[in-house]
């Protein structure tokens, strides 16, 4: 394969192939090659690889994969369970519908090898009802491989979900799947250890599924060269917002936003970068002073902000940024499984205060209760799961970086 | 009216398929949505007794997902995207255009049953922002403009 494996059988009209074509282009191979491997040396070869999630917390897949017990030594019986997760929603990525609807088989290639390391019997492909041209894009390539023998003694099925964001998060999901109302599980026990039906789990995204064919063909030392830093390979980046191309962009893990900016034609409205958010709508925004910056999960870390979905909202000088904080909150607001206080009753008293902020009826005290709210709700644990943590990103890292506008639109509001 | 029989088998074949009944529900939710349009009270009455479970279980997790409609809907249903890249590329002037177009808000469905408007989160458009879903195969399309928006109504989404 070329240097950016994901995409580069990709059709460009995103028709997906029959499995004949696939196989043609070298699919499955890395199936083959996988079976000839015990589990274990498969993921010594991921973690060779340094192949990082790319579901939004960059856990090491390998690291992940080694937590999974063998068949027969977890107490009771029942299958392990693989389960890949499309069900995505963060505002900002789109990077998951493209690699269902164009690269089905790509996506099932890397599922049938993950199971095949994490010992799992039972693969279950969550796509959010959305996507329906993806969730009848991966049944089809489901039935094609299984006709084909592909799948060995794998159970592999498709689970369409039914809108609500929450569905995304690990244990939700499981949740989700045992048929409750999708809400988050306490950890741990880690789903490796206890998952769906209390069995051995493991969660994987959609891309790093897609990923791990690759890492079996290439091997793990190119692989992992693909990249420009310590993260091995490429990543399927998104640039959206004023750009004036909006588009996904594979290139090597640790890009910088200055050439990824530049591939999706410069930014638009003014032409100048006020902010980008790195990593999605839950992502910290960061400034010009980042262009440069290697966008990688450690990277990204260490400017303060997180890597994420690694798709890119780009913000220009005059573009509203109290505008875009209102409509992700709105978003976190509506989307919270209203568990946890602070998340149900706090985002929605943030979404309309930042609602008033963007008519110019903001007040004083309003301004401060936000700044509260940032503090108060932002350290991980202060509620149950990452949703409430993950809207307070762009909150503080917003009143910082845009204090000056919320100074203005006080002052607009405090006229009489 | 109620569900059919094939319908009920194929509810009854689910709970096999996804392990049980209660993880059966949603699918059921979806079946039954399918080929009725959306999920009536008497509907999931019968799909809740059909697999043995409380129908309160049902009607909860019905009202869980966005996407599951307990209220009918119009013929085609359009998922507007709220998600940020979307608003930054002028999806304000393209909900205005659709609701003054179809003399609705948000949530509801026009009179003669056409259309029925929907938020939804970010639905994965953001290389074609501003973006919608569309009809029952839910079809992307975008980027839509306040006059695209009239030319798509005019020619049948
Ligand atoms: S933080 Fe919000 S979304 Fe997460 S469990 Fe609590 S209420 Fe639910």
């Amino acid at each position: 394969m070329t240097e950016l494996p994901l995409t580069s059988r990709a059709r460009p009209d995103r028709r997906p192939h029959a499995l004949g074509e696939w196989r043609a282009l070298g699919g499955y191979a890395a199936v083959e090659r996988a079976r000839a491997m015990p589990p274990a040396e498969v993921i010594d070869m991921v973690e060779a690889a340094h192949l990082n999630g790319r579901g939004g917390a960059g856990f090491p897949a390998g690291r992940k994969w080694r937590f999974m017990p063998e068949r027969g030594t977890s107490p009771g019986e029942g299958p392990n369970y693989l389960i890949v997760n499309g069900d995505e929603m963060e505002p900002g990525a789109f990077k998951d519908r493209y690699l269902l609807e164009a690269l089905p088989h790509q996506v099932l290639e890397g599922a049938i090898i993950t199971a095949h390391a994490t010992h799992c019997d039972e693969a279950i492909i969550l796509i959010r009802d959305e996507y329906r041209p993806g969730i009848a894009a991966v049944e089809h390539a489901i039935h094609e491989a299984r006709d084909a023998g592909l799948l060995g003694g794998l159970h592999v099925r498709v689970h369409p979900s039914a809108g609500r964001y929450i569905v995304g998060e690990e244990t939700a999901l499981i949740t989700a799947l045992e048929g409750h109302r999708a809400v988050p599980r306490k950890r741990p026990p880690f789903p490796a250890q206890s998952g769906l039906w209390g069995r051995p789990t493991t969660v994987n995204n959609v891309e790093t599924i897609s990923l791990v064919p690759h890492i079996l063909d290439l091997g793990a030392q190119r692989f992992r060269a693909l990249s420009r830093t310590e993260e091995g390979g490429t990543k399927l980046y998104g640039v959206s917002g004023r750009v004036k191309r909006p588009q996904l962009i594979e290139a090597p893990m640790g890009t910088t936003a200055r050439e990824l900016i530049e591939r999706a034609g410069g930014i638009s409205g003014d032409g100048r970068l006020r902010a980008f958010q790195p990593g999605g709508g839950a992502s910290g925004f960061l400034g010009p002073e980042h262009l440069d910056l290697p966008l990688d999960f450690g990277h990204v870390a260490v400017a303060g902000s997180m890597f994420g979905t690694g798709m890119l909202i780009v913000l220009d000088g005059s573009a509203c940024p109290i505008g875009l904080l209102a409509r992700h909150m709105r978003f976190y607001a509506r989307e919270s499984c209203g568990w946890c206080t602070p998340c149900r009753e706090g985002l929605p008293l943030v979404s309309k205060i930042l609602d008033r902020f963007e008519a110019g009826q903001g007040r004083r005290a309003d301004l401060d209760l936000l700044h509260m709210t940032a503090d108060e709700a932002s350290p991980r644990g202060r509620s149950f799961c990452d949703l409430m943590g993950g809207a307070m990103a762009p909150l503080s890292s917003g009143l910082r970086m845009f204090a000056a506008e919320f100074e203005a639109r006080l002052a607009e509001g405090e006229r009489p | 009216m109620s569900l059919s029989a094939d319908l009920l088998a194929r509810i009854r074949a689910a709970s096999d398929d996804h392990g049980g009944p209660r993880p059966a529900m949603l699918e059921a939710l979806r079946m039954i949505q399918h080929e009725h349009g959306w999920v009536s009270d008497a509907h999931l009455a019968e799909a809740a007794a059909t697999l043995g479970v409380h129908r309160a279980e049902m009607e909860a997790l019905a009202s869980f997902y966005s996407l599951i409609f307990r209220h009918p809907v119009g013929e085609t249903v359009i998922l507007l995207c709220d998600g940020a890249s979307c608003w930054l590329n002028g999806a304000d002037a393209v909900r205005e255009e659709l609701k003054a177009r179809l003399g609705i808000g948000f949530g509801q469905t026009t009179a003669d049953g056409r259309y029925t408007l929907l938020n939804v989160a970010c639905l994965g458009g953001c290389d074609r922002a501003p973006a919608a879903v569309v009809g029952r195969d839910r079809r992307l399309i975008g980027p839509l403009s306040p006059e695209g928006v009239a030319e798509l109504l005019e020619g049948g989404l």
